[in-house]
């Protein structure tokens, strides 16, 4: 159950990437809360800038080509992106972690798994070496690695792609955090280990009472694990509410597209509904509301006026007058 | 493991037994003859040529002249044409010389290198990187002999000291600290030279493989985890951007035989380059053959050593 | 979701749309490095092609050869002493533009000579072992696995051997070995109409049996090349053989094809796994169809900056071995011959040292530039980012 204080709170943030001559807006404003002892899920397609605003919490964002031009992200009083790098290194792996997408390349494949687990506990906190691999060894059951005696001196390469990724959330897990960031942990694993990886995480979310930020483009993850989710398209939040209210009452036509083109039972034998057209790349985004090209409910000023957000309620907003005014 | 090094012994024995073949058909192959056995050189008389023929096998058919050869290579008991030595005395003389150049070459190559590569990636594109990169491109197209003269004309207007030949010519029974610091100061010049087109190639490979390794996944976990930037630069990147050097390693060896020529003529340095050059001149069969055969076994040996040392070192390539 | 309702799909702002050719043009144009390397070369190529028209023929405009005595080693824009001279002795342009040697020959105009003997050999050398490069590398890299069977390599090496005894005048061992060889040619080729099995199966079994793949055969021979030490091969060659600037070239480009082929094979091995192979070969493309127009143009980025940096390398080689004396013969002159001659007059004439080192210098850099801009943008991975 959420509790009521925040956690994370990110506003108005702005991150622009310039290339060459083009200036690509991959996250254009957007502002969201995180709660302690909940699960928020961003969900959106490839390139609508969910990685970047995740990188830019923990300050990973390459700052050439990248820049913040714009926004606050307050994490225990203090605003992010004002901290300096030093300042910075005591948050990354402390009290926010992150844990990425592909384990394999995310792991230092000349040390052992020991090793890099070890070296994330220390440095941030003081502990013998005894202890420390007691310590690791504790972890790699909590994550629910067997033998971790034995395998606590393997390479990242003799291990399967479920281990590794629980490897990951052990280093993520080994100060303690008071928020994971989850990129997309599950895209690149077999669906029975992502139903594992899944499971794994919200236990650990309840029983260390942390707080989890998943991003995701997988709709059914989001449908097992979230309690609040936001939904993201080209760089601004289209949608955002709590399970429920997105799955059952969605307020957007791209999230309504989103559903709509997932498969089930009930549409079998039917044509597969798939939202035309594609994202719009970052340095040329349409006028307007950037999802009015592909909108079957766009009007004149869904062109000229970019769409504020209108509250239905309850925590569930959606950034579309036209269907709001119906 | 065993059987990997035991198919590469096998395969390296091979390729040496080809090598072998083939630099003897090339000497052979060339127009011109041994000066010694040259009808047209004034020196020797018929007689004289026919038994200097006879006394060498060259009579004989080739496959014939070519088991003498190595027979005479691996009892040791081959003989330059040119000046009678034993060609292994005469290679070992040289190859003296030519060590300490090598050997302080080298070690200035590789000590300035590495610092200058890695600096230059983890500050891209700064003042640092860009003015070592403009230096290394000056330095790799600079022709090796046009320097030479540079420096040369440089340290000996500037400093006054003698920079041609091993010793100063008479310096006789100086003290020894003398005797030193002027070995040192004809070391220095050749060696520094011969460094020079090393450390710039050097230095842009070391800083390409820290590029591209801290372009990886696993630096940004690293920072991710908060560990302070030098952990992340001198552990987790260096450590994998320099798996290729260690295998480069090995192939250090077969510098010890060469010996640029160029180098060596500027300054006068009896080493193991002007050695070969001066026999290819001569034809003097016995020595190229044998310096030849003895830098194919040192190019082999190396790249046996670096195949060695990659295995050793990648955790990855456990067999 | 209504998904009957017409959907009033608009089209999305364009976006400059540039095809491969235009992206790469765009981005080496960013490239400092390589712009400079580009422009350095295009104003050396014009040099030396005007060059060669300057100092060619009977009665050149400028003439490298003319030896005047009295005016040897005079400083660059010195004027000539034009009492001593006869007419058609004064240099063109009324000064000696690069000064004169130690013959009194208008250094300019040899340098203008040179310009062009450093550019054939540089390209034609690179040529040469680019070309020999592709073809290994690429038959290394496709064929790769294709055995060689024993029966095919102790024939094979009977007609080679038997030739080479030949031209070495041991006729009878050599005209042995070479029926034998060509008999099994003759064999081989008319056998494909046999089906059955007959005489000698096990001799039959033997040669059939796979020796070596052509992959370990070529990559063998690039080993055996790679331990002869290069500067020294072509030292050995072009002492031995008469000098001319033909056989330097072929000399050179027969030395350096190794890390041509390495690259190659290394593409090769890569793409040729690749799903767009495999649709060609399923649509019955052949071989060398497949290798020549479709992997070939994927392959030839880094065989493009090893071309280039192997100009810089060649005309380096050139410019050593006239220094050593194995060059272009004289009176022709190169960049390393006027370097060498002047080495004897260093305190007197420096001129003849710093113009031509000078010279090679720029020229060697600007092919180095372009070489590692062209990588540059050829590898996204080390792209600069600004």
């Amino acid at each position: 159950m959420a509790s009521n204080t925040i956690l994370l709170s990110i506003s108005n943030l702005k991150v622009y990437f310039q290339s060459n001559d083009e200036i690509a807006r991959a996250v254009d404003g957007i502002s969201f809360e995180v709660y302690r002892q909940e699960t928020v899920c961003i969900v959106g397609e490839s390139g609508c800038g969910k990685t970047v605003s995740a990188l830019s919490i923990l300050g990973l964002v390459p700052i050439p080509p990248g820049k913040i031009i714009d926004g606050q992200i307050i994490f225990s009083g203090q605003n992010l992106l004002t901290l300096n790098e030093t300042e910075m290194q005591k948050i990354r792996g402390n009290h926010i972690s992150m844990i990425f997408q592909e384990p394999l390349t995310s792991l230092n494949p000349v040390f052992t798994i020991g090793d890099q687990i070890g070296e994330a506990v220390r440095a941030h906190r003081h502990i013998e070496t005894e202890a420390l691999e007691r310590y690791c060894i504790q972890l790699l059951k909590d994550v629910g690695i067997p033998s971790p005696e034995q395998r606590i001196s393997n390479y990242p390469h003799q291990l399967s792609g479920g281990q590794r990724q629980r490897v990951m959330i052990a280093m993520a897990l080994a100060c303690d955090p008071d928020l994971i960031i989850a990129d997309e942990p599950t895209t690149a694993l077999d669906v029975t280990v992502k139903a594992q990886i899944l499971k794994l995480l919200k236990s650990i979310q309840k029983k260390r009472a942390m707080s989890v930020l998943y991003i995701t483009h997988d709709l059914g993850v989001v449908s097992t694990i979230a309690d609040r989710i936001y939904v993201m398209y080209a760089g601004i939040i289209a949608e955002q509410g709590d399970t429920n209210q997105i799955f059952r009452t969605a307020r957007h036509p791209y999230t309504q597209g989103l559903l709509a083109s997932l498969p089930s039972l009930s549409k079998r034998g039917k044509r597969l509904y798939s939202i035309p057209g594609s994202m719009p790349n970052p340095a040329y985004k349409p006028g307007g509301c950037p999802f009015h090209p592909r909108c079957p409910h766009a009007i004149l000023t869904c062109r000229e006026e970019f769409p504020e957000m209108c509250d239905y309620g309850e925590g569930h907003l959606a950034r579309c007058p036209v269907l709001y005014k119906r | 493991m065993l059987s990997f090094i035991g198919r590469s012994a096998v395969q390296k024995i091979v390729t040496l037994f080809f090598v072998s073949i083939v630099s003897f058909l090339i000497i052979h192959l060339a127009p011109g003859k041994p000066s010694q056995i040259d009808p047209l050189n004034p020196k020797f008389t018929p007689e004289v040529v026919e038994r200097f023929r006879k006394e060498f096998h060259l009579d004989k058919p080739l496959y014939v002249q070519y088991a003498y050869f190595y027979r005479d290579l691996f009892t040791g008991k081959t003989i330059s044409w040119k000046d009678n030595q034993s060609v292994l005395q005469k290679i070992w003389e040289r190859f003296l010389n030519s060590l300490p150049l090598f050997v302080v070459g080298t070690l200035i190559t590789w000590t300035l290198s590495f610092p200058v590569g890695i600096r230059s990636a983890i500050f891209r594109g700064g003042i640092y990187d860009r003015s070592a990169t403009f230096l290394s491109y000056l330095l790799i197209s600079i022709p090796g002999f046009f320097f030479a003269y540079v420096l040369i004309i440089f340290v000996v207007t500037h400093f006054h000291v003698p920079v041609i030949g091993m010793e100063t010519f008479g310096i006789g029974d100086a003290s020894a600290v003398y005797l030193f610091m002027d070995r040192i100061w004809h070391l220095l010049l050749p060696s520094v030279l011969g460094a020079t087109g090393g450390i710039a190639v050097l230095s842009r490979y070391v800083r390409s493989q820290m590029l591209e390794v801290e372009g990886q996944d696993y630096i940004r976990t690293a920072r991710a985890k908060g560990l302070p930037e030098e952990q992340v630069h001198y552990k987790h990147a260096l450590r994998n951007a320099l798996l290729p050097f260690v295998t480069m390693f090995g192939l250090i060896l077969p510098g010890l035989i060469g010996g640029s020529v160029i180098i060596e003529s500027i300054f006068s340095w009896p080493g193991m380059g002007r050695m070969a050059y001066e026999a290819i001149l001569a034809r003097d069969y016995p020595v190229i053959l044998t310096v030849n055969f003895v830098s194919a076994v040192l190019v082999l040996a190396g790249t046996f050593i670096s195949d060695l040392l990659y295995l050793v070192v990648d955790p990855r390539i456990r067999l | 979701m209504n998904t009957d309702q017409k959907n009033s799909y608009t089209e999305p702002p364009l976006i400059p749309k540039r095809t491969r050719m235009q992206e790469f043009k765009r981005l080496l144009a960013q490239n400092r490095l390589a712009i400079s390397g580009l422009l350095i070369f295009i104003i050396f190529f014009c040099c030396a092609v005007t060059g060669l028209f300057l100092t060619s023929g009977s009665r050149p405009v400028l003439d490298p050869a003319m030896v005047r005595l009295q005016e040897k080693l005079r400083p660059p824009l010195a004027k000539p002493n034009l009492e001593s001279l006869h007419p058609q002795e004064i240099p063109v342009f009324g000064v000696y533009l690069m000064g004169t040697d130690d013959l009194g020959r208008d250094v300019f105009a040899r340098m203008l000579q040179g310009a062009w003997v450093s550019l054939t050999v540089g390209f034609v050398a690179v040529g040469i072992s680019v070309i020999i490069g592709i073809f290994m590398g690429g038959i290394a890299g496709y064929f790769g696995q294709q055995h060689i069977k024993i029966g095919h390599i102790l024939f094979m090496s009977c007609l080679f051997l038997g030739l080479g005894l030949v031209l070495f005048k041991s006729y009878f061992t050599g005209t042995v070995l070479l029926s034998i060889g060509l008999t099994y040619i003759f064999y081989l080729l008319s056998v494909r109409n046999r089906s059955k099995e007959n005489g000698l199966p096990i001799l039959k079994a033997i040669l059939r049996k796979n020796a070596i793949t052509v992959d370990t055969l070529i990559m063998r021979i690039v080993d055996i090349m790679l331990c002869f030490p290069s500067f020294f091969l072509i030292l050995t060659v072009v002492a031995l053989l008469p000098a001319s600037i033909y056989n330097i070239m072929i000399v050179i480009g027969l030395t350096s094809w190794m890390g041509t082929t390495r690259f190659v094979r290394a593409e090769f091995l890569s793409l040729r796994e690749q799903d767009f192979v495999a649709a060609a070969k399923a649509l019955g493309i052949g071989n060398f169809r497949i290798i020549f127009r479709h992997i070939m143009p994927n392959a030839v980025a880094p065989v493009l900056v090893s071309a280039t940096i192997g100009i810089a390398s060649a005309i380096l080689t050139e410019a050593g071995l006239s220094f050593l004396g194995f060059g272009v013969p004289p009176p022709h002159a190169t960049w390393g011959n006027i370097l060498s001659n002047g080495k004897n007059f260093i305190f007197d004439a420096p001129w003849l040292t710093f113009i031509p080192g000078i010279a090679i210098l720029i020229v060697v850099l600007s092919f180095n530039l372009f070489g590692e801009g062209l990588r540059d943008v050829l590898n996204p991975k080390l792209r600069e980012r600004h």
